[in-house]
């Protein structure tokens, strides 16, 4: 790994007496893309922002490019970190193109317009996501698609060269997962943008990620190459359900499967 | 969008400009020319109708201003300093002071704004304290609480009613009515320099203004530090409510249906929305004053009977019609 971009050892977030995460070590090298995978509450989401400075660990250390992330003001971090989270958002009555302004945050002043440099920002981030078509759309209006571009787009807008993804394919149907997909390797292959994505995607992961950081419990429950999860007793384990693995032939992934009844694969 | 702002900036000058010619008496123009005259006319215009206006224009750019800031950092359009209990709160310092007979000493009349401060401070901080006991910050376990705070506080203020003496009672039940009939030029003192200072803490944070109605976590995302944010809102707002609260009273809706409004119509970019709401805010409260004073002249109905007339039916219609602009 050449520069390491996120270093994190012994990391661990405690609320109201429950370990969230515990002892959580990984490294990132620039560029890479890394996919958090595991069961619900397994406590990915709470790594994706404690990444992001949004929790504050109550243990272990978080280097953001050699520094603690802990002494990184909000905007610079901003500047650096960009975070695209999970669900809905408000604002409604904002048009696209206002949503993907809003990006500039960082460096601006509260009364100070856009210059050129935020103009080019918000313009280059519309055309990677396919959304300057949309741009005078109200948020309200966009489909599901459409609003996981533009929230992408956002996030672009920051200029940041790491990207944080929560769930970004969930509640999608496979044509706008695809889009999707693609938009995240072109962004991690063509920009050398270093990505982190929590999904339940785990043919999607082992397709394009570099590594898989797979969380249960607040602990990780495997850390390395993606082919390393395809194990159908270590997805067993992490998942509590049995896996299938589906040959595609000689030197192509298997894709795996959850067994349902417990057994097998219903006929 | 530039049209609309320029019409609406023409309607409020020439309420504003109108306002103070209209009532009980028909004025003379010359008055206008002669503001130190001591003729019956001149110091109607110029010491009861023209500081009274003013009064209200400055206590409706207030209210509209603290009301956009809660429902931009609230997502949600019913969220306002006196759906929060902020205003209670600075009720219940006005009503303390009155009850105690404070009025008459000398600094009484500045005591006023300083006690109805700290009581929205109070207000504040019990809201503030259920935010951070419930982290979630969920908007509506906040506006539950803001009820229950409205309510203790009315409470605490009918009792306190209740044990004074005529005078100071009749004084306070009129004032929690809202009315700006006590309007003068020393009220501008107090309030113009609470709403300059409340616009200027709340006009730097527009940007994360626009951030929060979009959600808190992406706002956090993007590099708003959303706690100091939050609390120089609160603070901004406590403000200027209290001062507006301390002299014109509790004057209800305002704060919710002026902010409101003017989304529909100019959008939600603080930017934009905070100043065109404070004139629009201005200029509703200086047309409801009009009306309170004139239609049953020489009766004179306190504002907030007017604004509440107004506001009860307009609060239902966005109940009806909430989903849409705050949408999350």
């Amino acid at each position: 790994m050449s520069e390491t971009v996120f270093r994190v050892e012994g990391l661990g977030v405690r609320l109201n007496g429950a370990n969230l995460l515990d002892d959580i070590a990984f490294e990132l090298g620039k560029g890479q893309f890394m996919t958090i995978v595991g069961p619900n509450g397994a406590g990915k989401t709470t790594l994706l922002r404690v990444l992001d400075g949004l929790i504050r660990p109550t243990g272990g250390v978080v280097l953001l490019e050699g520094r603690g992330l802990e002494t990184f003001d909000r905007r610079k971090l901003a500047q650096i970190v960009s975070f695209v989270p999970q669900g809905g958002f408000g604002g409604s009555d904002f048009t696209v193109r206002a949503f993907v302004e809003m990006g500039r945050y960082p460096y601006l002043g509260p009364w100070e317009p856009h210059g050129p440099q935020d103009i080019e920002a918000v313009e280059q981030a519309m055309t990677i996501t396919e959304v300057k078509h949309l741009e005078n759309r109200l948020l309200g209006t966009l489909s599901g698609g459409e609003r996981q571009r533009t929230l992408i787009a956002g996030a672009l807008a920051q200029g940041g060269r790491v990207l944080l993804l929560d769930e970004p394919t969930s509640f999608l149907d496979y044509r706008h997962q695809v889009q999707i997909l693609d938009l995240l390797d072109h962004l991690n292959r063509d920009l050398r943008m270093t990505l982190i994505v929590v999904t339940h995607d785990l043919n999607a992961t082992v397709g394009s990620s570099d590594s898989v950081l797979a969380l249960k419990d607040g602990c990780v429950a495997y850390a390395g190459e993606p082919e390393g999860l395809l194990d159908t007793a270590r997805l067993a384990a992490i998942y509590e359900n049995e896996f299938e693995l589906i040959p595609r032939g000689r030197g192509i992934t298997p894709l795996v499967l959850p067994a349902r009844d417990g057994s097998g694969l219903r006929r | 969008m530039r049209l609309r702002i320029f019409l609406l900036l023409l309607f409020s000058v020439l309420i504003v400009l109108g306002a103070p010619l209209i009532g009980m008496h028909i004025l003379g123009w010359e008055a206008i020319f002669k503001p130190f005259g001591s003729e019956p006319a001149s110091v109607i215009l110029w010491q009861i109708r023209i500081p009274r206006v003013l009064v209200a224009f400055v206590g409706g750019a207030g209210l509209a201003l603290g009301g956009g800031a809660f429902q931009a950092m609230f997502r949600n359009p019913l969220a306002t300093p006196y759906t929060l209990g902020v205003a209670g709160g600075a009720a219940l310092g006005v009503a303390f002071v009155t009850r105690m007979g404070l009025l008459m000493v000398p600094l009484g009349p500045w005591l006023v704004p300083c006690a109805a401060f700290l009581g929205s401070l109070l207000a504040v901080g019990v809201v503030w304290g259920v935010a951070r006991l419930r982290p979630d910050f969920s908007t509506s376990v906040l506006l539950l609480a803001g009820v229950a705070m409205t309510f203790f506080f009315s409470s605490l203020i009918l009792f306190l009613q209740s044990t004074a003496n005529l005078r100071d009672s009749f004084r306070i039940i009129r004032w929690l009515m809202g009315g700006l009939g006590e309007a003068r030029w020393e009220a501008l003192a107090v309030m113009i320099p609470a709403v300059v200072v409340g616009a200027f803490v709340v006009g730097r944070r527009v940007r994360d203004l626009d951030l929060l109605m979009v959600g808190p976590e992406i706002a956090a995302g993007r590099g708003v530090d959303v706690l100091k944010t939050r609390a120089a809102i609160f603070l901004g707002t406590s403000l200027v409510v209290s001062a507006v609260v301390s002299v014109c009273g509790t004057i209800g809706f305002v704060g919710m249906m002026a902010p409101h409004i003017c989304r529909l119509v100019v959008g939600s970019h603080h930017r934009v929305l905070l100043p065109v709401s404070m004139v629009f805010g201005g200029t509703f409260l200086v047309a409801c004053d009009t009306v309170a004073r004139t239609v049953l002249a020489p009766v004179e109905l306190p504002v907030g009977v007017i604004t509440a007339f107004l506001g009860g039916p307009f609060f239902l219609w966005l109940l009806i019609r909430q989903r849409g602009i705050f949408q999350h």
